[in-house]
């Protein structure tokens, strides 16, 4: 259980991979991609990475 | 429309009144955006500061040259008015880039564009997110750039939210100029311009997320004054959601020592897929944009000549050579020859100190004596073709941009300036349809003065009501608006 970023749709601003608190999230290429193993969902909190997203829809549970 | 008729109407003033004074009845006193024409309404240590800033100085925007990069692409809020997944090449606006780039390509940059540009005086990053939510990005481009440049100002733009944060390390770093895009100072207002921001690992929404905002903001602000970093405040004027409101935003930045206030137009536009854009939010009209400002006269200073531009903007204000130094152009290894950019500032001074001498002097000559007596009520609107150095050096045919300046009794300002979206002359022909869209645009304006003028344009801006003239090309554009006006009113008095 894990959040996806939507690479087609990301703009790459990088705001996620700064606020997620198990460094799950890197960049790849043009994109970011999150580490399902790494991800915890925030521990049941609001997603960090969902919350900071500036592109609807685009950080979204797998 | 102003006819010689209308200027032959006098109106009774008092006593004597002193004509191209150096205090400003309403509007920037050319070459006076945020700061005069020298030390002398300054603090000796700011006129330093801001004179080679062509954004805080309207004298300096005439001479210097400014580059942003766009190396903080996070963000931590979201305004009505951005989509930052929209680009364009063509478009110019705030949020906006082609290209994002890593800090040491940054770094690349700025040395291709200070080698080609001596006139390169200021290195900002404004975006296309937020420059100090995006510190760690922000702060190594700075670190690499200052290390080949010294000499080279730096300046951040910002929306607040995380200035609080990192005031200490703004002031060791010497950067000297902060812009914070404040749009409110009441959150009820707030809330109808962000829908969310993330403070603290969180998302806040409506009327809690302005409210944090805002104080924020003026905390920020006061930190920043009181370490003396010079602060401009930018508000976008959003006609029917905070036109009102921005008088008391003016008030409110000037009591916490905002140096310079910029009011700048809503861009709207449902192409560009904002959410004012998709929801037929409207920008406002020049004269609505131009009442705000001149309603916020008084307060705190106004910037009059800003250009909107976008964060990967390069060159001086209103023209953008960002497209010669995109990275696919950029040299390997790049040498800066510091001689050629030091000569250029001494040629800058030489042309500066020519430009305040003939200004004063048109204070003193004929064209003041002349002007006094009419003591009239109207002011002239004048639009001024120029590419620089304060002078009238533009042919009608190739400006893009007029800039306004309006005359009367009691002196020549500078009010704006006016984009034009096709200039007249094309491949080498005039083009009638641009004719008519420049007409449009100059909607209000009694006269143009230019280096050179055709024989179609000239009948037809005449025949539209403005007085084309290329009289004073090359010369010194404050004292030729104020000769102009006093060859008009001496022309009327001999008819009448």
């Amino acid at each position: 259980m894990a959040f996806k970023i939507i690479a087609s749709q990301c703009s790459a601003c990088g705001a996620c991979e700064f606020e997620c608190p198990n460094a799950a999230i890197r960049m790849k290429a043009d994109t970011y991609i999150i580490d399902a193993a790494k991800c915890t969902e925030c521990d049941g909190e609001q997603p960090r990475c969902v919350d900071v997203c500036p592109v609807e829809n685009t950080c979204v549970k797998f | 429309m102003i006819t010689l008729d209308d200027l032959m109407r006098t109106a009774k003033r008092g006593g004597a009144k002193p004509v191209v004074s150096s205090a400003p009845a309403n509007g920037c006193a050319s070459s006076s955006c945020g700061s005069d024409q020298g030390p002398a309404d300054l603090a000796p240590g700011v006129w330093e500061k801001v004179k080679d800033h062509p954004c805080y100085s309207e004298e300096a925007h005439h001479y210097f040259a400014r580059m942003h990069l766009a190396v903080a692409p996070a963000c931590n809020i979201q305004c009505n008015y951005c989509n930052r997944k929209y680009d364009c090449a063509n478009e110019s606006r705030p949020g906006v880039v082609s290209e994002r780039l890593t800090p040491e390509q940054g770094a690349r940059k700025t040395f291709a564009v200070a080698q080609s540009v001596p006139q390169l005086t200021v290195l900002g990053i404004a975006g296309p997110g937020d420059a100090l939510y995006d510190w760690r990005r922000t702060k190594a481009t700075f670190e690499l750039v200052v290390k080949a440049l010294p000499d080279i100002k730096l300046c951040i733009s910002t929306n607040g939210l995380a200035l609080p944060d990192h005031v200490d390390e703004i002031v060791n770093m010497n950067i000297d100029h902060v812009t914070i895009t404040i749009n409110m100072v009441d959150p009820a207002i707030g809330a109808k311009i962000y829908p969310w921001i993330f403070y603290r690992h969180k998302r806040y929404a409506g009327l809690e997320a302005a409210k944090i905002l805002h104080e924020r903001q003026m905390l920020g602000l006061e930190m920043l004054t009181a370490r003396n970093v010079l602060v401009k405040v930018n508000s976008v004027l959003i006609p029917g959601v905070n036109d009102e409101h921005l008088i008391e935003v003016n008030r409110q930045v000037k009591a916490r020592g905002a140096f310079l206030h910029n009011i700048m137009p809503l861009i709207s536009d449902p192409a560009h897929g904002t959410f004012y854009g998709l929801n037929g939010q409207r920008g406002p009209t020049p004269q609505e944009l131009k009442t705000v400002q001149d309603a916020c006269e008084g307060g705190a200073k106004l910037m009059r000549h800003c250009r909107q531009c976008r964060a990967d903007a390069v060159g001086m204000l209103g023209e953008d050579r960002g497209q010669e130094f995109t990275l696919d152009l950029l040299p390997e290894k790049i040498e800066i020859d510091f001689t050629q950019r030091d000569a250029y500032r001494d040629e800058v001074e030489k042309k500066r100190s020519a430009h305040q001498a003939a200004k004063s002097k048109a204070a003193k000559s004929k064209a003041s004596e002349v002007l006094a007596p009419a003591a009239d009520e109207r002011t002239l609107k004048v639009a001024v073709a120029t590419k620089g150095d304060g002078v009238i050096n533009q042919h009608f045919g190739h400006a893009k941009e007029f800039q306004i300046y309006e005359v009367d009794g009691s002196g020549v300002r500078f009010s704006g300036h006016r984009k034009i979206d096709d200039h007249y002359c094309q491949g080498g022909l005039g083009e009638d349809s641009a004719l008519s869209g420049i007409i449009k645009i100059l909607d209000g304006v009694d006269a143009l003065l230019c280096a050179k003028i055709g024989g179609c344009p000239k009948a037809d801006l005449t025949a539209a009501g403005i007085i084309p003239s290329d009289d004073y090309a090359f010369e010194f554009i404050e004292p030729s608006v104020a000769a102009f006006f006093a060859r008009l009113i001496a022309v009327a008095r001999e008819r009448a």
